[in-house]
């Protein structure tokens, strides 16, 4: 008995550890980039990036969640980002004047494009989650799909009378004189106010580290992880099985919103195209998952750093960046995933071996493209 | 389970790669046989941004679905760049040029604009798409950098700022002088519409040619809408024409799409004729398609390859002879050159010197920019408004043999 409080006590510690060690990383990196930016250092190309930075961070973190620790394929998450992008811009652009604190209106957009995105997540679990491997994947990719084809060619806007709503065309819209034009078809949304600083992206990734490291280290996290491991032996012990998955996945749609909140405020226009929330997209994230190691969260952190910074450093070198670029995604999925250079790591203490996975506490591990930084 | 996942990973990130791997090669092989053309053009060194330059900057997507157009406006801004340096620059100012990918999608585009602000940037000329567009045009405002786009059509693209112009018409724009044009020239009184819904350019000049068409007493005997997820079968929106009695089609879509309606027209035997804008500049270059088709179709475009007019053979020629693709030889590349000469002429107007901040010059550009008239590839006499927008002369043309031809010339040939 006394051993098992000791054991569990050791993993609890050893959880933290890990926990607080990815948060410091988190934030030595911003006090270190602030510093440079109040230096000069850092050039406006670079500046523009940081944002971008944490909303594919969170982005990043939040599908590992699904893939890795519930073991489910999502490829529907930049569906999520959209809902949350569109629902904060809306909010936005109607409460500009209503809400003179740029806090106040900012912190609500945020709260307010999570919680779109996790009714969205929710809704989309329900039926979805019956699934699993292949199927869940191919349905998510069409729900994400069709997030983004709707969300393109709808025409809404808002006057003395009402929301007005067309797939049509502005002018079917019929709005009176003093009408507000809030969506434009395949022309999104304008004028969302550029609220997102770096500074809100970093607290903000910082909160869905916390928050989502935590979850797995709860009971309802192992208890995903049993669904994840074995099924039925999870629901021969009592776990309810939907409850537990649809948990993990509206807590993965809500920081996806969020990252979303932070992409449409942080340029100006928002048009839900395939270029930005297509399933491209949604298999750049599952990359970013992959290569940062599967269930591994400071891993996907990284991956994302490195994988959304690396074609933008490598411009000076034209079209051959994306070249380098699918060299770096292979050579990246060799390190982290070839068993030959699993073997080769563990016997140069590079790795705390155990693959994601089988593992019943799965603790948090360092792997990935950490040492490629 | 485990094992399907990883199958399916297996799967998609190997697709994922090749797809990334395809695109780059792609790229690659055209970016090493422009470099070549480009520096056999230039003659020599290209010009570094120095004390004394001109630094003028292009964004447009380089790679990706929309190359063509990005490629196009590269091409003729570069083709411009070397003349007007060749001829002594800008009031005694070389100009430095440099082109920056942004695959057409607005973040990239605002990524590739603060790149170009690192390198030195004095004017913006971009961005080619429109979305992009709309993106770094609000951080052009906020720099009250100059900037003037070759194509990105929207209306809402000069609203953002008084430093933005544009040297193609605006999608509402087009939508009045295709409607004016139709009815003017007495084309037709029955008027069927197919457009596409989802899309910025389309439905921009879609809006208001029903509009312009109604104050003009034009019959719009049916108004049908597509999606690009849905643009094979054309039929229920060629039937609903052909039942109205139309005798003219407005398309204002892209060449690709136009293709598929031209074709299943001619199945369903519907006779009339069909009008379009700029998009469908390129039409008879794409595989595969059956060039006798568009025989007779009219688009409205501000420039033809094939046009008589001095500026437009200059032009063409020097195009040719600097040994650019000549598949790029478009609307797109000719917008680019002009914006170079128009760039010109309002730095002359404004006396702009090198040692000016970016504001500044973005200011005394902007003022010189309504003071300014141009004769160019894509117009004569242009003109702007103070909120950016082009007043010029729209050009019909009409395909005749496999041929773009210029329906004044068309005209006068016949008579």
């Amino acid at each position: 008995m006394s051993e098992l409080a000791k054991n569990s006590k050791k993993n609890l510690n050893k959880s933290v550890q890990s926990e607080i060690t990815t948060l410091l990383i988190v934030a030595v990196a911003f006090v270190i980039v602030e510093i440079f930016k109040s230096v000069g250092l850092i050039n406006s190309h670079v500046q523009g990036m940081l944002v971008p930075l944490c909303y594919y961070s969170i982005v990043a973190v939040s599908l590992n969640l699904v893939v890795g620790i519930l073991g489910d394929l999502s490829l529907g998450h930049a569906g999520f980002m959209c809902v949350g992008a569109y629902a904060s811009s809306i909010f936005s652009v109607v409460t500009k004047d209503a809400i003179p604190s740029t806090w106040l209106r900012f912190t609500l957009a945020i709260i307010l494009g999570g919680i779109f995105a996790a009714i969205f997540g929710f809704l989309i679990g329900i039926p979805v989650l019956r699934l699993s491997g292949d199927y869940l994947a191919i349905v998510t990719l069409a729900f994400g799909e069709i997030i983004k084809n709707i969300l393109g060619s709808i025409y809404v806007g808002y006057d003395s009378n009402g929301i007005h709503m067309s797939f049509e065309s502005t002018s079917s819209l019929n709005l009176e004189e003093d009408g507000k034009l809030l969506i434009n078809g395949p022309l999104g949304i304008s004028g969302t106010p550029k609220n997102a600083t770096f500074e809100v992206g970093v607290v903000l990734l910082l909160i869905t580290l916390v928050v989502v490291l935590n979850f797995i280290n709860s009971r309802g996290g192992r208890a995903v992880m049993s669904v994840r491991d074995n099924r039925i032996a999870a629901e021969s012990v009592g776990i309810n099985v939907t409850k537990y998955k649809l948990i993990a996945f509206t807590l993965s749609a809500f920081f996806a919103g969020i990252a979303g909140v932070l992409y449409s405020h942080n340029i100006a226009v928002l048009a839900a195209s395939s270029k930005n929330f297509g399933y491209n997209m949604s298999i750049l994230f599952l990359v970013f998952v992959v290569l940062g190691g599967i269930g591994n969260i400071r891993g996907s952190v990284i991956a994302a750093v490195v994988l959304t910074l690396l074609p933008e450093l490598l411009r000076s070198m034209n079209d051959y960046r994306m070249l380098i670029y699918s060299i770096v995604l292979i050579l990246m999925m060799i390190f982290t995933s070839s068993p030959k250079m699993i073997e080769y790591r563990e016997k140069h203490g590079l790795h705390r071996k155990v693959k994601a996975g089988n593992k019943k506490n799965n603790v948090p591990k360092d792997a990935g493209g950490e040492e490629n930084v | 389970m485990k094992k399907s996942i990883l199958r399916v990973l297996a799967v998609v990130l190997s697709v994922a790669m090749i797809v990334a791997c395809f695109a780059a090669c792609g790229g690659k092989g055209k970016e090493e046989a422009s470099s070549e053309e480009s520096s056999a053009a230039a003659g020599g060194a290209a010009v570094e941004p120095g004390d004394n330059t001109l630094n003028i900057g292009v964004i447009g997507p380089l790679t990706g679905d929309t190359a063509v157009y990005g490629k196009a406006v590269q091409y003729g801004a570069q083709l411009a760049v070397d003349e007007v340096n060749a001829a002594g620059g800008i009031n005694g100012m070389k100009i430095a040029f440099k082109a920056e990918d942004d695959e057409g999608d607005p973040e990239k585009s605002v990524n590739a604009y603060n790149t170009l602000k690192d390198w030195g940037m004095d004017i913006l000329v971009g961005t080619v798409t429109t979305n992009p567009c709309l993106a770094v045009a609000d951080y052009t405002a906020q720099d009250n950098m100059f900037e003037l786009t070759p194509s990105a059509s929207a209306a809402t693209v000069v609203e953002k700022g008084n430093n933005v112009f544009q040297v193609c018409f605006t999608d509402p724009n087009q939508g009045i002088a295709s409607a004016d044009y139709i009815s003017d020239n007495k084309l037709a009184t029955k008027v069927g519409v197919i457009y596409n819904s989802q899309d910025a350019y389309s439905s921009g000049i879609h809006d208001r040619f029903i509009s312009e068409a109604k104050t003009k007493g034009l019959n719009i005997v049916s108004d049908e809408a597509f999606t690009t997820d849905n643009a094979t079968d054309f039929s229920a929106q060629l039937n609903a024409a052909k039942s109205g009695g139309a005798e003219l089609i407005f398309i204002p879509i892209y060449a690709k799409e136009a293709t598929s309606i031209l074709s299943q027209a001619k199945d369903l035997g519907i006779t009339a004729k069909f009008f379009g804008c700029d998009g469908l500049d390129g039409i008879l270059g794409i595989d595969g398609f059956d060039t006798s088709l568009a025989e007779g179709v009219m688009l409205l475009t501000p420039f033809s390859a094939n046009a008589t007019d001095d500026a437009t053979v200059k032009f063409v020629k020097a195009y040719k002879a600097a040994g650019y693709d000549e598949a790029n030889l478009n609307q797109f590349a000719a917008d680019a050159y002009d914006a170079i000469y128009i760039i010109k002429a309002a730095a002359e107007k404004a006396v702009v010197k090198a040692d000016m901040s970016v504001s500044d010059m973005g200011t005394a550009l902007s003022k010189a920019m309504s003071e300014i008239t141009v004769d160019g590839v894509t117009g004569t006499e242009m003109k702007w408004q103070a909120t950016g927008e082009v007043n010029k002369t729209p050009k019909a043309i009409v395909i005749k043999n496999a041929e773009y031809i210029p329906m004044d010339l068309q005209e006068s040939s016949t008579k």
